[in-house]
């Protein structure tokens, strides 16, 4: 590791199962309190890379390392430098929050008064100090996700990993979990996340690394992904699949790259330049010069969907997947 | 912190989690302390006359028999525990934190001690009340309760790498229902060694579930005439029972605690 920038750094992590290779040779490094957003779809290879990155699963070629501390070679030492919480909140339903926090502070061998501290803190700054005596099976999906980060959280490592924070919470919820997700950012965590949702990386992540099968795929800001995918999409339902032709020619005129058609001619959806309201605007004039009639229009902002189809030219293969992230962004 | 101690230090963190769990799910407890009830007075009273024991009393010495039988069954509680923890992320949660390797487990298998004291228990009691007795005194009793509990301790440790093997909870209860009833049955638990055909004989003598049944029944006087059997396991019951135990043991551990460091939950 050089200097102090890369408290993550993993190189050419490959992973097979059988047949499948779920790592193809993904590289990532994230500097010192930067958050990097690990975004695909389902079986992208996300999970695997998260298992890679905290000891969990060993990794058939490839380093990692964390806050210095080689993983493969050394999982005892990295585990104490990282916080995981997984996608299936784990944490124990029979327990209280209280009674699992002590329980973990205890593993990681804070001493009996000490795990018992810091487990109050933690439920206090996390909000649950109401629940903290209930069995966590009472608890919300939302409560338990947020108690399963608490978890992570009890040795206070510098390092702290996230798979999927979000996936299956209401929007009230994410914005919740988005909000304690940054109040930990501000205070110095370095912090690596899985989204199925581009609209989440956008909100929290520095840097966003795309993966499909395994490989990176893309990578940069948000902004740049959005500039590549061309930022807001426009959409429109016609009244009539006859004016498919007519609509079609006049989003080209106006949008940045290629015209979807899908429905049988219906639906049409294009992406937006930099000026989205402008160039919705002359869709909609073009429309009424040649007498289009739409019975739907508007705009909206990718999806990861989107980003895919534009970076690989498939789509997501999860259906359900634009449809969460199409509701969060709403 | 040597390794040993931190193993026994964290699996005391652990066993106290499930410890808790006791407490707070009443329907396994019930599931524990009904079923050895059922046994016995099935048992006593569905196949009391029909089967010999000579020199004494079919409930009498029967009640062994449905010790040991429990006693197995009980470490299916090991296995299905992990499973479910395996299942539900808990492992990975486990799995992610410094601490000792061999804890979860340790803590798992002594924890599942408790459900078998508290099944011996309810079962004595319900064997007083059909006509069990002890009749060698109560330390003699005390260490045939206590080889049960080391010879169901030993079988934990089995199920635990079972557990940590199966995709699902209900695998590991229906795996262990096809091992565990023949391993039962074809034993002295039920029926008399000499009461086995000629190719049965000697898997029952030999059957480390007889050996802990003919040790306890022997510990609590509950023998009458023997063990109808010359086999050396059958007269050194107690040696044979602790050759099983120590071996259960020294096997398995190890191939839990390896099955569990590379135990990768869904």
């Amino acid at each position: 590791m050089s200097g102090n920038e890369a408290m993550i750094r993993a190189t050419g992590l490959v992973k097979r199962y059988k047949d499948v290779e779920a790592l193809a040779g993904l590289d990532l490094t994230v500097p010192e309190g930067k958050v990097l957003a690990l975004l695909g779809p389902n079986g992208a290879g996300k999970t695997t890379a998260v298992r890679c990155l905290t000891t969990l699963l060993k990794p058939d070629a490839g380093s990692v390392s964390v806050a210095g501390v080689d993983v493969v070679n050394d999982p005892a030492a990295a585990k104490a430098k990282i916080g995981l919480s997984g996608q299936y909140a784990a944490v124990d339903e029979h327990l209280t929050a209280y009674e699992n926090l002590v329980m973990i502070g205890r593993l990681y061998h804070l001493g009996r008064q000490p795990a018992r501290d810091r487990a109050s803190e933690l439920l206090e700054r996390f909000d649950l100090t109401e629940f903290a005596n209930r069995p966590t099976k009472t608890y919300s999906g939302g409560q338990r996700r947020r108690l399963d980060l608490a978890c992570a959280l009890v040795a206070a490592p510098p390092v702290i990993v996230l798979d999927e924070p979000t996936t299956g919470l209401d929007v009230r919820s994410r914005q919740l979990m988005w909000d304690v997700i940054r109040e930990l950012v501000r205070d110095g965590a370095t912090l690596l996340l899985t989204t199925q949702y581009l609209e989440e990386a956008d909100v929290l992540a520095d840097d966003i690394v795309v993966i499909d099968h395994g490989r990176q795929i893309a990578h940069g800001t948000a902004d740049e992904l959005k500039s590549q995918t061309g930022g807001q999409r426009i959409e429109v339902v016609l009244a009539s699949a006859a004016d498919s032709d007519a609509a079609a020619r006049i989003l080209n005129e106006v949008a940045v790259g290629e015209v979807q058609v899908s429905d049988g001619g219906r639906e049409l959806q294009a992406a937006a330049g930099q000026e989205a309201a402008t160039d919705l605007l002359r869709v909609l004039q073009g429309f009424e010069r040649d007498a289009v009639k739409v019975l739907d229009v508007g705009l909206r902002r990718p999806t990861l969907d989107d980003v895919f189809l534009s970076l690989t030219g498939h789509a997501a293969e999860a259906a359900a997947t634009t449809t969460d992230a199409t509701e969060a962004s709403q | 912190m040597s390794t040993a101690v931190q193993a026994l230090g964290d699996g005391w963190v652990v066993a106290q989690r499930n410890l808790i769990k006791i407490v707070r799910v009443p329907e396994i407890l019930v599931f524990v302390l009904i079923s050895p009830i059922m046994f016995v007075l099935l048992f006593a009273y569905v196949f009391g006359g029909a089967i010999d024991t000579p020199g004494v009393n079919y409930r009498e010495w029967l009640i062994a028999g449905i010790f040991g039988q429990t006693i197995v069954f009980g470490a299916t509680f090991t296995g299905a525990g992990l499973a479910e923890d395996m299942q539900k992320g808990i492992i990975d949660r486990f799995r992610s934190l410094p601490m000792s390797n061999s804890a979860v487990l340790v803590g798992r298998t002594a924890s599942d001690v408790v459900y078998n004291v508290l099944s011996l228990v309810i079962m004595a009691l319900t064997g007083f009340i059909v006509g069990w007795r002890i009749n060698e005194g109560v330390f003699k009793a005390l260490a045939g309760f206590a080889l049960l509990l080391l010879f169901g301790y030993a079988i934990s440790w089995v199920m635990a790498l079972v557990g940590l093997m199966v995709p699902s909870v209900e695998v590991i209860n229906n795996a262990s229902f096809i091992v565990i009833m023949p391993l039962t049955f074809i034993s002295n638990a039920f029926v008399p060694t000499q009461e086995f055909n000629k190719v049965l004989k000697p898997v029952v003598e030999w059957n480390p579930v007889s050996a802990v049944t003919q040790a306890s029944r022997d510990l609590f006087g509950n023998t009458g005439l023997g063990p109808g059997s010359d086999a050396w396991s059958m007269q050194n019951p107690v040696t044979y029972t602790l050759i099983w135990i120590v071996g259960i043991v020294v096997v398995f551990a190890p191939l839990a605690v390896r099955q569990y460091r590379k135990a990768a939950s869904k």
